[in-house]
């Protein structure tokens, strides 16, 4: 009988501990069968944050170092300047990228490292309990914005990935959501070109991936789905931002 | 004998670490010690596997250092005190992945913004972690030119040989100095013990994780207990002191790099004044040298600790001494260096105090005159 | 023997080469030396200075609150450093740009017309050297010859006639004293 689904191999054994509905775990799981595709198992270091995914060093089967709150893109750059032959890429929440890690990543971009950012998208901060993030759209509630987001109040969210376009060393980037199963092959399909703009030395990618949180959104994983497509995409709608590749 | 070359502090180090197989340099921007960045850039855009980046903020260029440090380059990051401040999340960070590093903090006057004149005023944050977390740096403190550019080799050897981030604590006249300095044969490269932990990618072995999370409290328990018999290991092994004249002291005058030039120069005035005192001049302040000052605590009357802030050190010289010989500290903040004439004469008005309560007189000398003298 | 030296002017009279070269000089006398220039917020401005200290033992502090010798290329270096020099001081004095010299009596002064015998010998950038020879040879710190030698070493790779040019006027300093200018 042929085998068509497997675990990638740049993923370990171990279960993920992700909230059921999350998105995370799919997202892991397609940057995992992209590094299995390309064959970069071995030459890929990764660079998780402080957030949900500060565990994803022990899903992927790659090296992995841990990187301070928002300092990923920092990191990778030491690693990529030091092994420019090797695959450097972050897996970074909204809070951690478009919040406290903004100015390196902006930095990163406008440099052109060669490194590719996961950049996953939940309007919130999960692991610490449902904050407001950078990307928390207007009148969404969190525990920090109890009567609802307002722009007067809390400010407007931050669209980083459309501010990484205009710098000059940004190539590729594109948002995406994993909503579906079509947006999740077209989720892979710009996670897999992500990877080979770097591979080509062409410059800066990144992957912005709307990805439901139900536990903090206080909906049914369902509900979060139809959220993230009705309401999120608004204000991020899917689209390619930038492609200079 | 190798070569005599007349340079500056800031180039010195630069060299220096070049020839220690520094290669990779990532930092921001501030006085006074630019000269650093500036040699680095100039020297490594002529080498073919050597990496500079002037980074958008101390903290990037910290973290672009955790990056090299886990990718296996001898890296280093230099900057000044408010600088240094913000370098702390990094450290902490190398401390608690056991990454080498080396960190240049060419002191500054404090706080704040303070100003660009040297100062001593960092002694508490490099020698107690100064990030957060329950962790130490190892600090090399040099007075001279030669000793810098000795002290930056070490600093090399030793993070990789504790796998834990080394200071190097200058202030801003050191760097700017220049000195006549005989510079270190290079190092080879590949002679260089290997890295068995970095990360490159994982070909032919199994993938590693680089972390400083312990989220299972044992689990960190056990890193906290790995990393204090580390810095046990490192308190036996490397502590490092001047002693100068001090077998037949009755006074000992206590300081460090820039201030301890200074004592020198008073200890010889006293000297020539018939008073019997020395110097005794921690070259590692953490670990700091206790136990040579603890043994002569004994048999002396009276150390006066002399700093360039408002009394840091002092309190790790009464640790030492454990209250067999009296302390008393004499300081000059806010980046005013003091003339040896002026410590000298704090040195006589404390010797003559010593003299006449061990005569059972009265205390005549008085402190009239004498600026920022305390008994600690 | 320790002598704490301050070289002091506008930036682009060649002050801090002064220093550099007396200090290279005293390295390779194998006398220990410290050179120390302004730097900072204190560079800003146009005017540099420097100095330098040579000594037959280690040197305890780079800093001069009171040197034995200052040299001002300039009329506010000479303001600056005529209250600092120590009692029986020597204060070194471009003659062509200061007049008027300081009013302390308890020093001694030496006026060198360094921009004028500079421009005599077709190179005006050299009145830095020239002085240097002058300061040099008045107090006699290293032999002449090191000073010359210094010169060699520090312009090493430029051209011969710059590295002669520049000795000439060293050499032109240290004998326009006795000569009577």
């Amino acid at each position: 009988m042929k085998k068509v689904f497997s675990r990638p191999r740049s993923l370990k054994e171990t279960p993920f501990h992700y909230c059921p509905g999350c998105g995370h775990s799919v997202i892991h799981r397609l940057v995992a069968e992209v590094i299995d595709e390309l064959g970069l198992r071995e030459r890929t270091v990764g660079v998780p944050p402080a957030g949900c995914a500060v565990l994803a060093y022990n899903y992927f089967d790659v090296d992995m170092v841990e990187a301070p709150h928002g300092r990923a893109a920092a990191v990778a750059t030491g690693i990529k300047r030091i092994l420019p032959d090797r695959v450097v890429f972050t897996y970074q929440g909204d809070g951690d990228i478009a919040a406290i890690g903004t100015a390196e990543t902006i930095h990163a971009a406008n440099r052109g490292e060669r490194v590719t950012c996961i950049f996953v998208n939940n309007a919130v901060y999960g692991m610490t309990g449902g904050q407001m993030a950078p990307t928390t759209l207007l009148g969404q509630v969190t525990t920090t914005s109890p009567q609802g987001r307002l722009a007067r109040r809390e400010g407007n969210p931050l669209d980083l990935s459309q501010m990484l376009a205009v710098a000059a060393g940004s190539v590729y980037i594109e948002r995406t959501s994993v909503t579906s199963p079509k947006n999740i092959l077209k989720t892979r399909k710009a996670i897999k070109k992500a990877f080979l703009t770097q591979l080509e030395d062409k410059g800066f990618s990144l992957v912005e991936i709307l990805s439901p949180c139900p536990t903090n959104w206080k909906m049914t994983p369902s509900e979060a789905i139809r959220w993230v497509d009705e309401s999120m995409t608004k204000f991020f709608p899917l689209k390619v931002i930038k492609d200079a590749v | 004998m190798a070569k005599k070359v007349l340079m500056r502090g800031t180039h010195v180090l630069g060299e220096a670490a070049i020839r220690a197989g520094c290669r990779a340099y990532f930092g921001y921007p501030i006085t006074p010690q630019n000269e650093l960045p500036e040699y680095m850039a100039a020297a490594f855009v002529k080498m073919d596997d050597a990496v500079f980046l002037q980074a958008e903020s101390e903290l990037a260029s910290i973290n672009m250092v955790i990056g090299a440090s886990v990718a296996g380059a001898r890296v280093m990051t230099s900057s000044s005190s408010p600088g240094v401040s913000l370098k702390q999340e990094g450290i902490s960070y190398l401390a608690g992945m056991e990454l080498p590093a080396v960190v240049v903090n060419m002191m500054r006057g404090g706080p704040g913004l303070g100003n660009i004149a040297p100062s001593q005023s960092d002694y508490f944050q490099a020698t107690r972690g100064g990030g957060h977390g329950d962790y130490r740096t190892i600090v090399l403190a040099p007075a001279y030119g030669q000793e810098i550019a000795d002290m930056t080799v070490a600093a090399f050897d030793l993070a990789d040989h504790y796998r834990t981030p080394v200071m190097i604590l200058g202030d801003g006249m050191m760097g700017q100095m220049m000195e006549p300095v005989v510079l270190p044969e290079p190092v080879d490269l590949a002679s260089l013990p290997s890295k068995d932990w970095l990360l490159d990618g994982c070909a032919g072995r199994p993938s590693r994780i680089m972390r400083s999370l312990w989220l299972d409290p044992p689990l960190l328990e056990e890193l906290n207990w790995r990393l204090a018999r580390k810095y046990e290991a490192i308190t036996r092994e490397i502590p490092d002191q001047e002693m100068y004249l001090l077998d037949d002291a009755d006074l000992v005058v206590a300081a460090y790099g820039t201030a301890a030039r200074i004592a020198k120069g008073a200890v010889h005035r006293a000297r020539e004044m018939g008073i019997r005192v020395g110097l005794y001049r921690p070259k590692t302040l953490w670990p700091f040298p206790a136990e040579a000052l603890a043994q002569m605590s004994r048999s002396i009357g009276e150390i006066i600790v002399f700093e360039l802030n408002i009394g840091q050190m002092v309190e790790d010289v009464r640790l030492a001494v454990e209250g067999k010989c009296g302390v008393s500290f004499y300081g000059r903040p806010g980046g005013v260096v003091p003339t040896p004439e002026e410590l000298a004469r704090i040195i006589s008005s404390t010797y003559h105090k010593l003299e006449s309560r061990r005569h059972g007189g009265a205390d005549i000398s008085g402190e009239a005159g004498l600026r920022a003298v305390g008994s600690v | 023997m320790l002598s704490k030296i301050v070289f002091s002017g506008f930036g682009g009279q060649g002050v801090l080469m002064m220093g550099y070269v007396l200090a290279t000089a005293g390295m390779n006398e194998n006398k220990h030396v410290t050179f120390l220039p302004a730097y900072g917020a204190e560079m800003r401005g146009g005017t540099a200075n420097c100095t330098v200290v040579v000594s037959d033992e280690e040197i305890a502090s780079p800093i001069a609150s009171s040197p034995d010798y200052a040299i001002a290329m300039n009329y506010p270096s000479m303001v600056k450093y005529q209250n600092l020099v120590r009692p029986g001081g020597i204060m070194f004095l471009n003659s062509d740009l200061i007049s008027q010299g300081p009013s302390r009596t308890d020093i001694t002064t030496v006026q060198v017309p360094a921009n004028s015998l500079a421009h005599e010998m077709g190179n005006d950038r050299v009145l830095n050297m020239v002085m240097l020879g002058a300061v040099n040879a008045t107090i006699g710190i290293v032999p002449e010859e090191a000073l010359l030698q210094a010169v060699e070493t520090l312009l090493e790779g430029k051209k011969r006639v710059m590295i002669e040019i520049n000795q000439k006027a060293l050499s032109l300093g240290a004998r326009c004293l006795s000569q009577g200018h």
